[in-house]
């Protein structure tokens, strides 16, 4: 197993409930691992909840802790998977004054280039919008910080793995 | 608001009528069983202190001193019962009182249901008198915890409570209940939790892992079985000795796996860990098949992991599959309860015995008798030593006692020479090291076993962390008898400094009261022992007693515990003096 901190993604499925976010994040807190990003969302099943989130770590410390986030009495089942295991995405959102768009030719390229959106405009400012890994969130940023930016801010990571997840599976043989 | 008088039993379990959250509550309690809780009224618990007065036939409500004494008291009443403890408290800080006695619960996974007023529910958030936020406070040291601010979700919540506290690995669970929750009626049924859609307390035996295990046991030249309280908590004692028995395997235990199997059984080798005996501690690092059963690898066991028995195979038998590879790295995990798997195990084992590591067991005891046991036991001193109390507590009590202790160097002496014919007979704070742990629950094990003698011993320090139980013990009349080993110092601590800090005794030294003065104050017969010829006597009047009794013994100032693994060391690096 490796023993070199690399990024993994956790996946938590969930029953829906109030604490429970503090219960996981806690896990994480004790033990002094950063959370590099988290998300919680709806999942594919009616009435449960998935958490995503990103770490850096060793693969022994990640074992560990998704027993500790596994045992707690909510949590349905927790995964973790590299990078290559997962197809993932962030989502961002940039703020301008609406007068650049007319000033800097350019800034439409980017947009373009960039397979970004604009979201709205109107006579103060606009709003673009762009999904992608966080890399080309990055690059995109490093190429609009020119302009100046009213706002910025990027979600947490998103993923599905590539393999079957079987939590339904999972949920029958609790009610069995 | 409209009241139900309930006059008998049988009209409170056959009808389901419209009752009120707090009503509910102790009716709840009463369908599980539950005959007596431990806690301490305020504001926001009031309405279910109405009820309990209303149901005092059926559930005995006991008025502990102090919240934290109500948490350990129920902390004794489930370990020695093997039931699930209850305790009940009001918001703010009588809720925050509850904490450490959680936490120990915790970490020593004991099955414990605590509940919790709380303002109403409009007030939530707004710092309203004696507003905590007990469900965040407490979630780190719980199993599971709610709040609940409904009547309706009462039923509900009070049934899983119960059901996750008590099934696979056993915790603490708290259930929050706001005011207005409390007041509130609704309509009252009551049904048992027997399953938790997203928990699986007992993870599937994996029978190849059993053949996996028994397969390295049998072609071992020199298997040691650790165990720890995962025997008690499952009741696989018999199924442990004969195990033990069958394939002639030395056995040692974890602190809180003590009283499993006879301490004279002749494969019983000792207890483990910093202050345990010499032989499990030295030959953990000879054997060359380990086998651990229902035992965490504490740290406190282990010392250091990076030469801990580094030779052996490990297996690994145990519920919590958190647990597995976390400090020990294993070669077979047997996950499951420790009761079905070991009786899977048995059949599968060839019968041995292996006479030659019982050798090393036995030499290597003779060293530590000779260097440690015969001058804590026969000391030659003129000071009395602890091991000396402990010791003629054994001989009256013939070994049938329970013993409840506080956290120090008292301890790791009962602990390392108390005699143990019964299981559930060790009591004690493990992995959380409670001082003040011994007395209130002392008092829940006398009442949840009260055909038992129940034998609490502190030390001079911890005892006055929770001596205001002392007026639980004259209100309930339990019959606890109460040793304390004083020799005004925090003797642990003390050690410490004496040999890691240069015998800087930075507030360590304490001047004591008159405790016998302050036993009496509480009508609880007394006495102070500071000479060895009055010893066996005090204990015997002690013994003899029908009602509480306080016995303090003033013992060398600065005695030692030996042997010892010094903190970070290997266990095979355990001194001995």
């Amino acid at each position: 197993m490796s023993t070199e901190k690399q990024l993994y993604t956790v996946s938590i499925y969930t029953e829906n409930n109030i604490g429970l976010l503090n219960r996981i994040s806690a896990i994480f807190q004790r033990r002094h691992i950063n959370i590099e990003s988290l998300n919680t969302s709806p999942s594919e099943i009616e009435g449960v909840s998935r958490f995503t989130i990103v770490v850096n770590m060793t693969e022994v410390n990640m074992k560990k802790i998704i027993g500790q986030i596994d045992k707690q009495v909510e949590v349905i089942k927790a995964f973790y998977h590299t990078d290559d295991e997962t197809i993932y995405q962030q989502s961002c959102m940039f703020k301008f004054r609406s007068n650049l768009l007319f000033e800097e030719r350019n800034i439409q390229n980017i947009i373009k280039d960039s397979n970004a959106r604009i979201v709205t405009v109107n006579k103060e400012f606009f709003v673009i919008e762009k999904s992608g890994k966080k890399e080309e969130i990055d690059q995109l940023y490093d190429e609009l910080s020119v302009f100046g930016i009213m706002q910025f801010t990027r979600s947490g990571r998103i993923a599905v793995t590539k393999d079957e997840m079987k939590i339904t599976t999972l949920l029958e043989s609790f009610n069995n | 608001m409209e009241t139900v008088t309930i006059k008998n039993t049988e009209v409170a379990t056959k009808v389901t009528e419209r009752i009120s959250g707090s009503e509910a509550i102790v009716r709840c309690l009463i369908a599980e069983g539950v005959k007596i809780i431990y806690g301490y009224p305020g504001g926001a618990i009031m309405p279910v202190y109405d009820e309990l007065y209303k149901y005092k036939d059926q559930i005995h409500h006991v008025l502990t001193r102090h919240e934290q004494g109500a948490t350990h008291s129920a902390q004794g009443f489930a370990r020695i019962s093997g039931k699930v403890g209850v305790a009940i408290a009001t918001s703010g800080p009588g809720a925050t009182n509850l904490i450490t006695g959680i936490a120990d619960a915790q970490i020593d996974s004991t099955p414990m249901v605590c509940i919790t007023g709380q303002v109403p529910s409009h007030l939530l958030g707004s710092d309203a008198f004696q507003e905590t936020d007990i469900v965040g406070i407490s979630t780190p040291v719980t199993k599971w915890n709610c709040q609940v601010t409904k009547a309706s979700q009462i039923p509900a919540a009070i049934a899983k409570a119960f059901y996750i506290a008590k099934s696979g690995r056993p915790g603490p669970v708290l259930v929050d209940i706001t005011k207005d929750a409390q007041f509130e009626e609704f309509d009252f049924v009551y049904e048992k939790c027997t399953k938790v859609r997203s928990y699986f307390p007992i993870p599937k035996t994996d029978i190849s892992t059993v053949e996996a295990a028994a397969k390295i046991i049998n072609a071992a030249k020199k298997p040691f079985i650790v165990w720890g309280q995962g025997i008690i908590l499952s009741e696989a004692e018999e199924q442990l000795k004969a195990v033990v028995e069958k394939a002639g395997i030395p056995a040692a235990w974890t602190i809180l796996g003590a009283s499993a199997l006879p301490t004279s059984h002749p494969l019983n080798v000792g207890m483990l860990g910093m202050h345990g005996n010499y032989a499990p501690n030295k030959l953990t690092n000879e054997c060359d098949v380990l086998i651990a059963i229902g035992m965490r690898f504490d740290d406190r066991v282990t010392g250091s992991l990076s030469t801990y028995a580094k030779q052996a195979k490990v297996i690994h038998f145990e519920i919590d599959a958190a647990e597995v590879d976390k400090n020990v790295k294993t070669d077979v995990a047997v996950l499951g309860d420790a009761k079905a798997s070991l009786e899977l195990l048995l059949p599968l084992l060839n019968e041995n015995s292996h006479p030659e590591w019982h050798q090393q067991f036995k030499d290597l005891y003779a060293i530590e008798y000779e260097k440690v046991i015969k001058e804590d036991l026969y000391p030659t001193k003129e000071g009395l030593t602890m091991g000396e109390v402990i010791k003629e507590i054994n001989i009256q009590s013939k070994g049938e006692a329970a013993i409840v202790t506080d956290v120090g160097q008292h301890q790791m002496i009962a602990c390392r020479y108390a005699e143990f014919n019964k299981t559930k007979s060790n009591i004690t704070s493990g992995g959380l090291g409670t001082m003040g742990f011994g007395l209130p629950a002392a008092i829940g094990a006398k009442m949840a076993a009260p055909e038992r003698e129940v034998v609490s011993i502190s030390g001079d320090g911890g005892y006055q962390m929770t001596i205001q139980e002392l007026g639980t013990i004259f209100q309930q009349k339990a019959a606890v008898k109460i040793v304390v080993l004083n020799n005004e110092f925090l003797g642990m601590v003390r050690q410490w400094q004496q040999l890691f800090f240069d015998k800087r005794y930075a507030s360590t030294e304490m001047v004591n009261p008159n405790f016998v003065a302050i036993a009496e104050g509480y009508y609880i017969k007394a006495r102070k022992v500071t000479k060895r010829e009055e010893l066996a006597e005090a204990v015997a009047e002690m013994m003899a007693s029908k009602e509480a009794y306080f016995l303090e013994v003033r013992v060398e100032k600065e005695g030692n515990v030996f042997p010892m693994v010094p903190s970070g060391a290997s266990v095979s690096d355990i001194r001995l003096e």
